[in-house]
């Protein structure tokens, strides 16, 4: 919140998931718990309370068979940029703390854990419901300890996560990067968990302002839609159906009103 | 047995009486303490709480205690800033109740974080930009001033006006109260506010969310003016509790009748405001984020449809101004306490409203609504805050001098 | 809160918040030291009278 965005455009890292090549697998959900530390309970039938960074929603028609069409929307935190991409996501503006920041050289909304008191304002400000609460200690079995990513610090209880675009691969890969006196990332140096996991290829990842970055077109797509997009929340992550129903089930319309099939990209121009 | 620190020529029942109902209501402070003790060791799993209910009774109870105590800063305004006179005969009471809300409120809160050891973060590591961190230091602020001004009644005790010091101390504190009560109703303008903007400002959940004026929405506004409004609804209110329990009269009729006919013109603007405020958000906010209004009442599980709207606006708003606002509805005391009544279950439901359907309700298409009980240990933490003011003011009552006409209303031989 | 803390700026929000919330506390402590100062004072000079 603290310092605006300088006058260089910056990256501006983000999705666009193909929703008529995801099979609903889950692989994305899998990898994202194991590659971030994402701590489970012994028993995960409640959802409610349940940790998911990335959490694969089903999607219907509606209609009775043989027209009933289904579609699986992968869903991770969309790191919003706000209105006019300031910064000023729903949950970034509300933290009293300051313990979760928008970062302008990424566009990447953190999450700082030791910092968060879990007074869960953010999560009522998220109305994608990408935040998630610690209710529980984290307990590990035994041996699983040993294959915890040194990479990600696990949470304590009592303060809220989140999906963090897997920022210590950001991190690692700028490293290299300097260490080869480099400022700039190929586009496949930095790429999430779930993308890689993904074996349909549906999740595409990478720098929405980097023009040799498949995003930056595929965020163009005549289907590309974001969700939410009338609240002005202005995600990140894009996706892509050519049925209108999945379409029009990424927003809220009135009856009368017509799906927008063009997404209103919202740029900030310094 | 205690009569040495009862006021002079005043009555209070005996001190056996007294004692089991503080008993009593020890047994429920310890009860709530224990479950209390529960959250603060064993975490937030001990609540009912989930991922979609982020905010739940205890906010709703910290929104709702805090509307209710605005009767102290009103009332002190009214008293110290504007100077009507009358007032003094229940400003201290107003003080008490205020006192007792804000320690609630505070209690609460520090129950319901998830990482209590680091509250201070919040002062620390403020973000000025965020609604709770205006709640949090207008909060603390403002729960100093109550406690500054409840120290003169406290020193009005008779065995503590026996030294010389702390009469003296009461005098001059008494003689600056206006100075205190000024912040104290510049604080509370704030954080009342604050507290309506904390929903008000998440433009990400449509049916808290409002327009505004730079960066108050206008739920900023309504939720000061309501408890403006509605606060010294709940002091008279409790004043009278106090009255029936202890079997006479406290405050004249006249200081009810100015209060109660002030309450009635705030509560009636008020409602001109609310009115305006639900019609543009039903009609034009709402509808531009893609929401019909209907859809938040007809889906709502608990199945009250436009019921509770027309419940808080029409009965516990309109009703109770009206009442009030009119000499014959003031001067009938069975109208004049369901009015006060009313007007207190319209400001609680109006934060239960806010606080809890924008967590219930889905805001992705695909998403669902989401119901949710409070467990025990919730309910016996937010009724501790009621025993404990209760306490407080059972105990300020019998050893202090709350009300100054006490003595000329029940003469004692 | 304080301008030693490291995410401390100096703009117009912090400028109007932290502004507001230091005259509070110093309108506070002022009111409590002056009235703290005047009870010792009429004390020592055996001013008790009833109010």
């Amino acid at each position: 919140m603290k310092k605006e965005s300088s006058h260089e455009p910056g990256r501006k890292y983000g999705m666009v998931i193909d929703l008529d090549k995801c099979t609903g697998c889950g692989s994305c959900m899998v990898a994202c718990m194991a590659e971030n530390n994402v701590s489970f309970k012994e028993d995960e039938s409640n959802k409610l309370d349940s940790i998911t960074w990335m959490r694969v929603y089903r999607l219907t028609n509606n209609k009775p068979f043989p027209e009933t069409e289904i579609r699986y929307l992968p869903r991770p935190c969309m790191h919003c940029g706000g209105k006019g991409d300031l910064g000023h996501s729903p949950c970034v503006s509300v933290c009293p703390a300051t313990a979760t920041d928008y970062d302008h050289k990424t566009g990447i909304v953190s999450q700082i854990y030791t910092r968060c008191f879990g007074c869960r304002y953010c999560m009522a400000a998220c109305p994608y419901h990408a935040r998630y609460f610690n209710w529980w200690d984290p307990i590990w079995p035994a041996d699983l300890k040993k294959s915890l990513s040194p990479n990600v610090s696990p949470r304590m209880r009592g303060v809220v996560e989140k999906c963090s675009f897997c920022f210590h691969r950001y991190q690692l890969a700028m490293e290299r990067a300097y260490n080869e006196d480099r400022r700039e990332l190929e586009e496949a140096e930095y790429q999430t968990a779930c993308t890689q996991a993904c074996p349909a290829g549906a999740i595409v990842f990478g720098d929405l302002n980097n023009p040799d970055h498949a995003v930056h077109t595929l965020k163009d797509h005549p289907n590309a839609f974001r969700l939410l997009e009338r609240l002005g929340t202005n995600p990140k992550v894009y996706y892509i159906s050519d049925r209108e129903w999945v379409r029009r089930s990424g927003d809220n319309y009135l009856n009368n009103e017509k799906t927008n099939t063009k997404p209103a990209v919202q740029e900030h121009h310094s | 047995m205690d009569s040495a620190f009862i006021p002079k020529g005043v009555k209070r029942c005996s001190f056996g009486t007294f004692s089991l109902g503080m008993l009593v209501l020890t047994a429920i402070v310890f009860w709530g303490f224990y479950a209390a003790i529960l959250c603060w060791l064993k975490g937030l799993n001990q609540t009912n709480m989930n991922d979609s209910y982020g905010f739940a009774l205890w906010i709703w109870a910290d929104l709702a205690v805090i509307a209710i105590g605005g009767g102290a800063f009103f009332t002190g305004l009214l008293r110290y800033v504007i100077g009507l006179d009358e007032l003094k005969n229940i400003i201290n009471f107003a003080v008490i109740v205020g006192f007792c809300c804000y320690c609630s409120a505070m209690l609460i809160l520090a129950i319901d974080i998830g990482q209590p050891l680091r509250g201070w973060f919040i002062f620390w590591h403020a973000n000025v930009h965020s609604m709770l961190t205006e709640v949090a230091f207008c909060l603390s602020l403002y729960l100093s001033v109550l406690a500054i001004e409840y120290i003169p009644i406290l020193l009005e005790n008779r065995k503590i006006d026996e030294v010389p010091f702390f009469h003296n101390l009461g005098h001059t504190m008494h003689g600056a109260m206006a100075v205190f009560a000024a912040t104290g109703a510049f604080l509370s303008c704030f954080h009342q506010g604050s507290l309506g903007g904390v929903t008000g400002v998440l433009f990400g959940r449509p049916f808290g969310y409002r327009e505004g004026i730079f960066v108050w929405p206008w739920t900023f506004f309504l939720y000061t003016w309501s408890a403006a409004a509605c606060g010294p609804c709940f002091t008279m209110l409790t004043c009278k509790i106090t009255e029936k329990i202890s079997g006479k009269k406290l405050v004249k009729d006249n200081v009810y009748d100015l209060l109660g006919k002030i309450s009635g013109w705030m509560i009636g603007t008020y409602m001109v405001a609310k009115i305006a405020d639900t019609l543009y958000w039903a009609y034009v906010t709402s509808p531009s984020l893609g929401f019909a209004v209907m859809d938040y009442y007809n889906a709502h599980p608990l199945h009250h449809g436009i019921w509770i709207l027309i419940l808080e606006i029409v009965i516990c708003g309109v009703l109770p101004a009206m009442i009030l606002i009119s000499r014959k509805g003031r001067a009938n005391a069975t109208l004049f306490t369901l009015a006060t009544i009313l007007a207190v279950i319209g400001v609680c439901l109006n934060r239960w409203v806010m606080v809890m359907t924008p967590m219930a309700m889905p805001v992705m298409t695909f998403d669902s609504w989401v119901s949710y009980f409070p467990s025990w240990q919730e309910v016996a933490t937010t009724i501790l805050p009621l025993a404990g003011g209760i306490m407080i003011v059972s105990l300020s009552f019998r050893y202090l001098p709350v009300f100054p006409q006490e003595q000329e209303l029940n003469p004692v031989d | 809160m304080f301008p030693f803390i490291f995410e401390w700026v100096w703009d117009s929000g912090h400028y109007i918040f932290f502004g507001a919330m230091w005259y509070v506390i110093c309108i506070l402590t002022v009111g409590l030291t002056y009235c703290l100062v005047k009870t010792v004072k009429d004390t020592l000079a055996g001013d008790n009278d009833h109010h």
